[in-house]
């Protein structure tokens, strides 16, 4: 007998069974399965009141002792104080993770709550970055509940803005709708559910890089005891497809088969089988026999390049979307803006390098995976972890040759995607297996599947030349850019076109040159990733001007200034682009000048070089920092924007729909045209950023992460010594620097990208709003509340939300490339405007035209010379995200999109060895950023309001990532004096780099 | 993760039981971490009653194999090198409460900690055969390369026992790693003796490696012996356990 939350249990668990498991399958859904190896504390329960992991935990010997659960800890009628505390400070977003978050915090110590970075080891969130997270542990609280959307239940005091009197919800930091459920472990992500009668499949994967399947033996598999089918490519449609999902599917190549008899890297599926229990699935798996013949691999992307590689994908080429198949090329570019020999003949200093970036896993913490079933009208449905439902509904549809009124694919909540979950890696062999069967079916990805069998951020070699005349002005870029897409081109083609245009389209230079091609190799597929290309290209082009404005005297940012496009001007690239992308709103000199106001150096007095012989700048924090004094640039060199946006405001905001701008005392707290006493990202007696291109009688809006005089932002976890301005003091005898980039992006991708939605009176003074898009932590089910509530003067509380279910609305492309609330958000006002104004209140957005937000980061690190310790010692962030719809939530985007980014600059990679083999399969070879490894970064907005996006908002969710890596390698070289090109930045790495410059290796 | 090919738990295991397809089962946070399919039985010996500390009259102690690490931390951790060992865990306290001391040791991982404290306290290691029958070996042998050891087919380790002298020494630790609270990529205990530091090499090394300072050379051990996996470049390593033993040898003299 078990006793659970109380309850006991007679049913004994099996032999090897482990406790997260068996829970389980006792209904307790609220124990969540992320790492399944004991390494991200998803799965914590309290055992005789004490905390473990029950992944690890034999469930056997849990008998006769008390098992306590998130369920059993309060639930939304009755919160724990920790729990409550988690819906006060929103320490989540995703909340996957939140359970075992919560079940830890509440067996904390108070010595272990004073050493949170020690205490919170064992549990990973992905999400948040830990800002939020500390915030609740510490019982602050930033947000009103949902259920009492304008009375905050915990006061003031706070960092984040909570008021939101006054009817006007957008603006205000409202919680996620989701909010107690998430923190009580009832809400349901995609496997809380109990399916009777369900099968569960395991795939075999394939052991070589490229291989040909002669042969497959199931007779030893089909007699395990439970195994029901076994499938292969014998029994997959003869059809070819890509995992990856656009609106427009001509965006990527069609090389894809459900089960291929072509392998081409090590972890393709090779064979299904479906079981009565994951038991029997894998032992079924074991017996399969499978004889290959072995084929020429190459996993080296210039390799692949070279004439003789092995051809990946023969008998494919240009019909299916492969440029030219034969080399190996999925896409390439080749294009030219002006002439860049001469604008490199015009230079006076010319900067150039080479960068790599690793293989980066999204690592949401709920894995893929899909549940499938026949409905009792015998219409297919797939429950599944996906950030398109509807897209995904069409491909499964055509594979299968059914309409797709025939199929349903809903999304639960979704447990952190990133991007990896714009794929459908799951669904058409679940579907398959459902069609097969006749049976509901199961498959939930491993996480060592997750590695090996899912996608990566495409790794990329990008090669940057760039000239500027002596003072400052770019003559000339060139971009030579090499993309892996590993075995199959899903998103490769547009993830290399995206990486090529923002990064440069950013600066004003005549001439520009691109050469990017995206490659074949037989290694594990590479997907959409936060950030899509940019961050890879961002990467490289940032640290060459950094570099480029060394060699000019000038500061970063007034090398920056100087060259960045304004309000007005046209975003241009090389190669064709769809036309419909502008600056509908402008707020990259305000994200300049709070990176300005963060440094004492770029704050202190610059003067651009009066020769081209001036030499660069020596690294200015290896002297005393100058004091930070107020000294406007030179006003020729920051042309003040136009008052007015050129582009014409296709969604006027109707009067009465109060909060247009950003500056509403719903989000500043203060009268507009004020400063705001909060905005102390700038130390004591600089120059404040309004001084600085921001027009005139303007003011930095919500700044956030530094109150002054408080908690300094890098001491989440214990006293450090802090610096004057807030950041950390160095360690005696360590390098330091500081470095900064910035970072552009398009509000939505190009080609169109849909979303419907309806808004119905439930009557009672309560609607219904039905819209497709997921709900995976992005937090745009918040910000449609607001938005509803505002539209039909209510409250959010009012507001009842049904989505990410291809019944409930007739289209949504889905929730990725940052549209969730710029093109799902513009539909629902749309709808909402509609039901107010006596129409059907049906709301749609086609996702054009496009505006572009703006992002900036600044670091200042810290190295140890003696081992290649990096420490951030302050962290900035300022982000141009037009209206802010919600603060609270948008802060949290930027926590975690820095974070995850410090993930890839600094410890994450995937690893590939010389036979195409992922040899990093688990959290504990693969590290992900820990509550100790995340600096409190301060998040300063903007003041603008965009002409395109609903009520004048903005993208923000992919953007804060892209600065990041660009930003800390800038940092690096000015502690160092060595440009560091290859990610990520490990202390070995660093060490080696110091020795080599030291001539000591 | 669940193991499925476990078909039976034999609780509580004693010497004797153990079969080929059989893991001895300490706290199995270990064992259920990574996939075992060739595993078919599970012996376990957390229920075999062990005392889990014992400090005998002569102020020696021992701890069974089965002392979860939360147990050593709450009887021992007045000792600092107890307490600094314990915190060189990648894993956390959630861990340590089922994690035991033995199963750390078995495992015989470079950054097992337990390992670690074992030799620079210069443990004696019980460890009983299929037949019963006892032998002892010293901590710093007992580990013989990443994830391999002196225990032979069906033995098992029973206890540690450490000498009360080692509790009266004065040791100076310094711990490496990629992450502030990552695994350990070096881990260097040094022990002061009339003779000058006794320096126990763990975590950067395939296996641990005892010298005496200044005596020995760091040369002594090869090139080759320092661990080449994610968490640390080889030359980083060695270069870690020259600067730490360095500092060690300072503030020890």
């Amino acid at each position: 007998m078990i006793e659970i939350n109380g309850t006991a249990h007679d049913r004994a668990p099996r032999p090897g069974q482990c406790l997260r498991t068996y829970l389980r399958e006792e209904g307790l859904f609220g124990v969540k399965k992320g790492c399944d190896a004991g390494d991200c504390g998803a799965c914590t329960v309290h055992v005789d009141g004490e905390p473990v992991h029950s992944c690890v935990y034999p469930a056997f010997r849990a008998d006769g002792h008390r098992v306590t659960t998130i369920e059993g800890l309060g639930t939304p009628d009755d919160l724990h104080p920790v729990q409550q505390s988690f819906l006060d400070a929103q320490g989540f977003q995703c909340g996957f993770c939140t359970a075992g978050m919560i079940m830890t915090s509440a067996a904390l110590s108070a010595d272990q709550r004073a050493d949170l970075p020690r205490a919170l080891k064992g549990n990973l969130c992905r999400c948040t970055g830990y800002r939020a997270v500390a915030d609740a542990i510490a019982g602050a609280c930033g947000v009103p509940s949902y259920a009492s959307s304008f009375s905050s239940s915990c006061g003031a005091g706070s960092s984040s803005v909570s008021s939101c009197g006054g009817g006007s919800s957008v603006g205000s930091s409202l919680g996620a709708p989701a909010g107690p459920q998430v923190v009580t472990g009832v809400a349901r992500y995609t496997f809380d559910l109990d399916v009777p009668g369900l099968l569960h499949l395991k795939v075999l994967r394939s052991p070589h890089a490229h291989a040909r399947i002669i042969g497959v033996d199931a007779a030893a598999a089909l007699a395990v005891p439970g195994v029901e089918a076994v499938m292969t490519h014998r029994d997959a449609p003869d059809r070819l497809f890509s995992t990856a999902q656009h609106e427009n599917e001509a965006e990527d190549p069609y090389d894809t088969r459900v089960l291929d008899e072509i392998l081409r890297f090590v972890g393709q599926r090779v064979a299904a089988v479906v079981a009565t229990s994951e038991a029997a699935a894998e032992e079924g798996c074991r017996r399969l026999v499978v004889e290959y013949e072995v084929l020429p691999h190459v996993v080296d992307p210039v390799a692949a390049l070279a004439a003789g590689a092995p051809v990946i994908h023969a008998g494919k080429g240009v019909p299916e979307g492969i440029s030219r198949a034969a080399d190996n090329v999925v896409g390439e570019l080749h294009a030219s803006l002006g002439d860049v020999a001469a604008g490199f003949a015009e230079a006076d200093f010319v900067s150039s390098g080479t960068f790599r970036t690793a293989r980066v896993q999204h690592a949401s913490l709920e894995t893929h995976g899909a549940v499938g079933w026949l409905d009792d009208d015998g219409r297919l449905v797939l429950r599944s972890s996906t950030q398109t439902p509807f897209l995904t509904r069409r491909a499964v549809a055509r594979l299968y040759d059914l309409p797709q009124d025939r199929v349903r694919v809903i999304a639960g909540r979704v447990g952190g995607g990133f991007g990896g979950k714009q794929e459908m890696l799951v669904e058409d062999l679940v579907a398959l297996a459902v069609l097969r069967t006749g049976r509901p079916v199961k498959w939930e990805y491993t996480r060592a599947e997750q590695f090996t069998g899912a996608t990566t951020r495409h790794p990329f070699v990008v090669t940057v030349k760039a000239g500027a005349r002596a003072t400052g002005e770019l003559t000339a870029l060139q971009l030579n850019v090499l993309v892996d897409t590993g075995a199959y081109g899903n998103h490769g083609t547009s993830v290399m076109h995206h990486g090529c245009h923002e990064t440069v389209a950013v600066y004003k230079c005549a001439n520009i040159r691109t050469d990017a091609v995206t490659v074949y190799t037989n290694t594990v597929p590479a997907g959409a990733f936060r950030g899509y290309g940019l961050g890879q290209v961002t990467f490289a082009v940032e640290q060459v001007l950094d570099d480029l404005s060394r060699q000019t005297g000038l500061d970063p940012v007034t090398f920056r200034e100087l060259n960045v496009v304004r309000q007005g001007d046209d975003l241009t690239a090389p190669g064709d682009h769809v036309d419909d992308l502008g600056i509908a709103s402008y707020g990259l000199d305000q994200c300049l000048a709070h990176i300005r106001a963060a440094s004492p150096t770029y704050s202190a007095t610059t003067s651009p070089p009066s020769s081209p012989t001036v030499p660069p700048t020596a690294s200015p924090l290896s002297a005393p920092a100058a004091p930070p004094a107020a000294s406007p640039l030179p006003a020729t060199t920051v042309p003040a924007p136009p008052a007015a946006s050129p582009l014409p405001a296709t969604e006027p905001t109707a009067a009465a729909s109060p909060p247009a701008s950003a500056s509403s005392p719903a989000l500043t707290g203060a009268p507009a045209g004020t400063s705001l006493s909060a905005s102390t990202g700038a130390p004591a007696g600089a120059s404040p950023p309004a001084s600085i291109g921001a027009p005139a009688g303007a003011s930095p809006s919500a700044s956030i992460g530094a109150p002054a005089g408080a908690s300094p932002p890098a001491s989440i976890g214990g006293p450090v010594p802090a610096m004057q301005d807030g950041g950390e003091e160095a360690p005696d005898g360590w390098l330091v620097g500081e470095g900064m980039a910035i970072a552009m992006i398009a509000s939505g991708p190009p080609g169109g990208h849909f979303a419907d939605a309806t808004v119905k009176a439930l009557g009672g003074g309560r609607y219904e709003l039905a819209v497709g898009t997921a709900e995976f932590g992005n937090g745009s089910t918040t910000v449609f509340a607001q938005i509803v509530a505002d539209e039909l003067a209510t409250t959010p509380d009012k507001v009842v939300i049904r989505q990410s279910d291809t019944d409930l609305v007739s289209h949504d492309t889905g929730a990725f490339a940052s549209t969730g609330v710029v093109v799902a958000g513009r539909a629902v006002l749309r709808a909402a405007r509609s039901l107010r104004t006596g129409g059907d209140g049906h709301g749609f957005f086609d996702g054009t035209p496009r505006s572009v937000a703006f992002n900036a980061q600044w670091f200042r690190v810290a190295i140890d010379p003696d081992t290649g310790e990096l420490r951030i010692l302050r962290s900035v962030h300022s982000a141009d995200a037009g209206t802010v719809m919600n603060p609270a939530q948008l802060r949290g985007q930027i926590e975690g999109g820095v974070a995850q980014a410090i993930g890839a600059t600094l410890s994450e990679h995937v690893d590939i060895s010389d036979t195409g083999e992922v040899t990093t399969t688990a959290f504990r070879q693969y590290h992900l950023p820990t509550f100790a490894d995340i600096p409190r970064t301060e998040v300063h907005f903007a003041d603008t309001t965009d002409a395109i996006g609903p009520l004048g908002a903005k993208s923000m969710s992919e953007s804060p990532f892209n600065p990041v890596a660009p930003a800390l390698a800038n940092a690096i070289r000015d502690a160092t004096g060595i440009r560091m090109t290859d990610l990520p930045y490990t202390a070995d790495r660093i060490w080696l780099a110091l020795q080599e410059k030291k001539g000591a290796i | 993760m669940d193991l499925n090919t476990v078909t039976e738990v034999i609780s509580p295991a004693a010497p004797g039981c153990w079969r080929p397809g059989d893991a001895w089962l300490g706290g199995g946070t270990a064992l259920f971490g990574e996939p075992r399919p060739d595993v078919r039985r599970l012996l376990d010996l957390t229920a075999a009653g062990w005392p889990p500390l014992t400090v005998h009259d002569d102020g020696s102690v021992e701890i069974a194999a089965t002392c979860t690490v939360a147990a050593l931390y709450e009887r021992l951790g007045r000792h600092a090198i107890v307490r600094q060992c314990c915190h060189a865990f990648l894993a956390s306290f959630k861990i340590w409460n089922v994690a035991t001391v033995g199963g750390n040791l078995c495992a015989a991982l470079p950054a097992g900690p337990m390992i670690s404290l074992a030799v620079a306290l210069d443990a004696s290691l019980l460890l009983i055969g299929p037949d019963g029958a006892g032998r002892r070996v010293p901590a710093a042998s007992f580990v013989t390369g990443e994830g391999t050891t002196v225990l032979r087919e069906g033995e098992l380790l029973r206890s540690l026992h450490i000498p009360a002298s080692s509790f009266a020494a004065r040791y100076a630790c310094r711990r490496g790693s990629l992450h502030r609270h990552g695994r350990s990529a070096a881990l260097l205990i040094g022990r002061g003796s009339s003779a000058g530091v006794i320096l126990t090499v763990t975590a950067a090394t395939r296996r641990p490696h005892v010298l005496r300072l200044p005596a020995d050379d760091l040369a002594a051990i090869p090139a080759g012996d320092y661990v080449d996996d994610v968490h640390g470049r080889p030359i980083w390593r060695q270069h870690l356990t020259r600067h730490y033993a360095a500092q060690i040898l300072a503030e020890l003299s």
